[in-house]
């Protein structure tokens, strides 16, 4: 008892002695991410494909097609205390998982994982989705349900089976941490105290940060054409034909169009169906819909569709060419997307395009995983 | 910053005049006989210059990445060049490029298309003979202001002419046969059909809004003085397809598009019905789209020559007949509940359901003829939008260089500003240098080849870091030129 109660003393002076000798130097950033100018203290996306336009404005089309609308101009503070929050175990209710525990910088912002492991050490139900250029996207989650950034990080904070934290013990626990207090100050001087909206835009801010548009494609794309080998140019136009049709949904410049596509892909064994977008759409035609992901990245997050049935992005592309619902499970009508039909691509066309989806590449404007965070408690991170 | 933009724009002003006169002087005419490649010659082509392909066959899939690149058949006493896909090869020309032209070619047996557009503008698809090849005949998507014209097209899967997801588009005097879908104008503004001979396909010609993708809406399409005869063909089309749902006999069909106006065809012998209306209920099947409303509203059906049509009605067509105790199919059926619908002199034909269909008879306004508009495509060619150079170099300087370098702050490279020590006054230094860098700091990395940038990118770029101080508040870019406003 007593033994205890001094070695609890010791860690609670170790904890003090490290937020006040450590946390304390943390300073936010007054300068954006690469990718990003600062304008009147807004952090303002730039990319080569601010060149170009795309038809009404909706950023799908081909090579030198604009980027679809997006989010930008947050502060450089916000955008910085955004990454401490994300790697932080103290938004979890259990203080051992941050947002990093599922979306990790070395696996593409996903986990590695068919379908991730949340606070009770339980499996969930679908697999963790690459974070790059969410600045993009206009929906959230494998079934669309959430429309921004914010709404969406409400599901795995507050879930009992993901991060299983409340609002109210988030809000107190940040209150009650001096180093937050200041740092909240920083990035938004005019709030009183820290306050639930600043903890999301702050997070929404640095996950907007996360840019990945100069790969060898993109080099492709603004014209420099020998930045792809002649088996990556195959796989480019194999991509993008009408046999393959894999442009039609995974469409540049982003590799998605951002709709719900029902195409039959299957679950893992002893997994019950996933009724997918039916169920927040409340339509029958969107039965095993999900939306389209962006394959940027692509090679770092594996395994692949929504509860990790595949291992490799060949097998992901055998798929598509089994045959018109071939993997819907007996007894299951589904209305398949017209795109999915009977392509008969050869075990070569198969290659290529994989050899092409590693051109998609592009982690350059990876952020610094902080050495400390202001909880004082050990940041969560992969390596 | 004053002094520097003037003496920018001057540099501009002549730098453009250079280029544009260069590529006048420049453009060159390649040409590609038998045994060799087209695809080759695209390779060496530079925009503005033109391939022309003499009468042989070519066995190869052409991708065309680059502007303004011209391929011309050459016919010789009625020999055609012709890409033979063998049942093998996937697309016969494949382009992303603005300004492309492709004519007079012969192009058969592909397993995709024939002919592909992604996102390129400004294009022309003319006097091309495409038989049996593929699931589309002619695809141009994501593109503005095109025309296709004079391309005779049969034997295809899915549509012989197919506009999907465009806007500025004109398809005339194409002649279209033996396919499923004739002409289709997918989710796609400001279309013309006019004077195409639309005969024996399942359908005829299709204006409607497909579900489920990105580009939501399809209005604004005048489909005028078309021939649309005789579409009974038996549907062959990709099972799952949408065309496959198209009963045989539909002469038109307009689903869930928006201010169509249909005038002075001639509409004959169409077994299942003359101009079949649907709202995206009829696609049961494919869904709705929560993006895209379901219903056809604003069409207009001027005056139109329509005889012998519904001799064999299908479907839900035959259910109406059914249920109006009519022995005989119609020249008009409205299977919808669209909305400011009308129609001149309803009474000459035979209709079902147009009442039901929002429809009445049209008003003066209304009942104008289109014949004063003349084309949809645009007066000179769309230009995508086009930035200054410094803020070109601005852009460049964010998107790639801020990865390692900032102003005042140490990152992977060395600081901007100590590059500006470096190339006060020398822009071109820079230039030439990140094209291929070698080492200079012990305690640096050596930095990655920009090589990938074109030079006036490069030149840009260097230009930008030079005028960076510390506190710069730069001309601002814009907020357009990051977001791109939808314009519907």
């Amino acid at each position: 008892m007593l033994k205890s109660a001094i070695s609890f003393g010791t860690t609670l002076i170790l904890l003090c002695y490290v937020s006040v000798i450590h946390a304390d130097q943390i300073q936010l950033r007054d300068y954006c991410p690469p990718g990003f100018e600062k304008q009147q203290n807004q952090c303002k996306l730039r990319s080569l494909y601010q060149m170009y336009s795309s038809l009404q404005g909706q950023g799908v089309g081909g090579l030198k097609t604009a980027l679809p609308s997006y989010r930008d101009g947050f502060s450089p503070e916000q955008i910085d205390l955004g990454r401490y929050l994300f790697f932080d175990p103290l938004l979890s209710k259990n203080r051992d998982m941050a947002c990093s525990s599922c979306h990790q910088t070395t696996k593409g912002f996903s986990d590695g994982l068919p379908r991730s492991i949340g606070a009770n050490g339980e499996e969930l139900s679908r697999a963790a989705p690459s974070l790059w250029n969410v600045a993009f996207l206009k929906s959230f989650f494998w079934d669309g349900h959430a429309h921004s950034l914010e709404e969406q990080m409400q599901g795995p904070l507050f879930s009992e089976k993901e991060m299983a934290n409340t609002p109210e013990n988030l809000m107190k626990n940040l209150r009650a941490n001096k180093e937050y207090k200041r740092l909240f100050k920083q990035a938004f001087p005019t709030s009183k105290q820290i306050e639930l909206n600043d903890v999301y835009l702050s997070l929404a801010a640095f996950e907007s940060s996360l840019i990945s548009l100069n790969s060898r494609y993109d080099q492709y794309a603004h014209g420099f054409h020998e930045a792809l080998n002649d088996k990556e140019v195959q796989g480019l136009n194999i991509f993008r034909s009408f046999v393959a049709r894999c442009a039609e949904c995974h469409t540049p410049p982003l590799f998605t169009n951002q709709q719900i596509a029902v195409i039959g892909a299957p679950d893992p064994d002893g997994l019950s169906f996933d009724p997918g977008a039916q169920i927040p759409l409340n339509d029958p035609l969107f039965r095993g819909g999900f939306k389209v992901p962006s394959l940027r990245n692509i090679n770092r997050t594996a395994p692949y569709m929504h509860s990790g049935k595949f291992s490799t992005l060949g097998e992901v592309a055998a798929f598509y060419t089994g045959g018109r619902g071939h993997a819907v499970p007996e007894g299951e009508k589904l209305y398949l997307h017209w795109h999915i039909w009977e392509p008969n691509l050869s075990d070569e066309e198969l290659d290529r395009i994989v050899d092409f989806l590693q051109t998609l590449t592009d982690e350059s404007f990876m952020p610094q995983i902080p050495e400390q965070v202001p909880s004082g408690l050990k940041a969560v991170y992969d390596y | 910053m004053p002094r520097l933009t003037l003496r920018w724009i001057q540099y501009s002003l002549m730098a453009l005049m250079l280029l544009a006169a260069s590529i006048q002087a420049s453009a060159k005419v390649l040409e590609v006989k038998d045994g060799q490649s087209i695809q080759a010659a695209v390779k060496k082509a530079q925009p503005g210059d033109t391939i022309k392909v003499f009468p042989a066959t070519y066995k190869e899939t052409v991708y065309i990445d680059k502007d303004n690149i011209t391929i011309s058949g050459v016919r010789i006493k009625g020999e055609w060049p012709v890409m033979d896909g063998e049942k093998k090869l996937n697309d016969a020309v494949l382009y992303s490029g603005h300004g492309i032209t492709v004519e007079q070619l012969k192009i058969i047996h592909y397993k995709g298309n024939a002919i592909m557009g992604q996102a390129g503008n400004n294009y022309i698809i003319r006097n091309n003979l495409i038989i049996d090849s593929g699931v589309y005949g002619i695809f141009p998507q994501f593109g503005k202001n095109g025309l296709i014209e004079h391309n005779v097209l049969s034997g295809i899967e899915d549509a012989a002419i197919y506009v999907g997801m465009c806007d500025n588009i004109d398809v005339r005097h194409n002649e279209v046969f033996d396919s499923v879908a004739g002409i289709e104008i997918e989710n796609s503004r400001h279309a013309l059909v006019e004077n195409n001979y639309v005969h024996n396909n399942t359908g005829g010609i299709l204006a409607f809004i497909t579900p489920g993708l990105p580009i939501k809406t399809t209005f604004d399409v005048i489909i005028r003085n078309n021939f649309v005869v005789n579409n009974n063909h038996e549907n062959f089309g990709e099972p799952g397809s949408l065309v496959a749902g198209i009963p045989p006999g539909t002469g038109m069909l307009i689903m869930a598009a928006d201010d169509v106006t249909i005038e002075n065809n001639i509409i004959s012998g169409n077994d299942n019905s003359g101009i079949a209306i649907v709202d995206l209920r009829f696609s049961a099947g494919l869904g709705v789209d929560p993006g895209s409303d379901p219903n056809p509203d604003g069409l207009r059906i001027l005056d139109n020559l329509m005889i012998d049509n519904g001799n064999n009605p299908v479907g839900d067509v035959k259910k109406l007949m059914m249920a109006t105790f009519s022995s005989r199919g119609p020249d008009i059926a409205s299977i919808s509940r669209g909305k400011n619908n009308c129609i001149v002199n309803e009474n000459k034909y035979r209709t079902f359901g147009l009442g039901l269909g929002g429809f009445s008879e049209c008003n003066a306004e209304n009942a104008k003829s289109t014949a004063s508009i003349t084309t949809m495509t645009l007066d000179k060619d769309f230009e995508a939008k086009e930035l200054g150079t410094l803020e070109k170099g601005q852009v460049a300087y964010y998107a790639i260089c801020a990865g390692c370098h900032a102003y005042n702050i140490r990152m992977i490279g060395p600081q901007t500003m100590a590059i500006q020590a470096l190339y006060m006054d020398n822009p071109k230094g820079i230039a030439d240098y990140i094209a291929n860098p070698e080492k200079k700091r012990e305690n640096f990395p050596s930095m990655p080849p920009q090589n990938y940038l074109p030079e006036d990118v490069r030149m840009a770029v260097a230009e930008y870091m030079l005028s960076l101080t510390a506190e710069t508040k730069k001309d601002n870019i814009s907020d357009e030129v990051g977001h791109e406003k939808g314009n519907y």
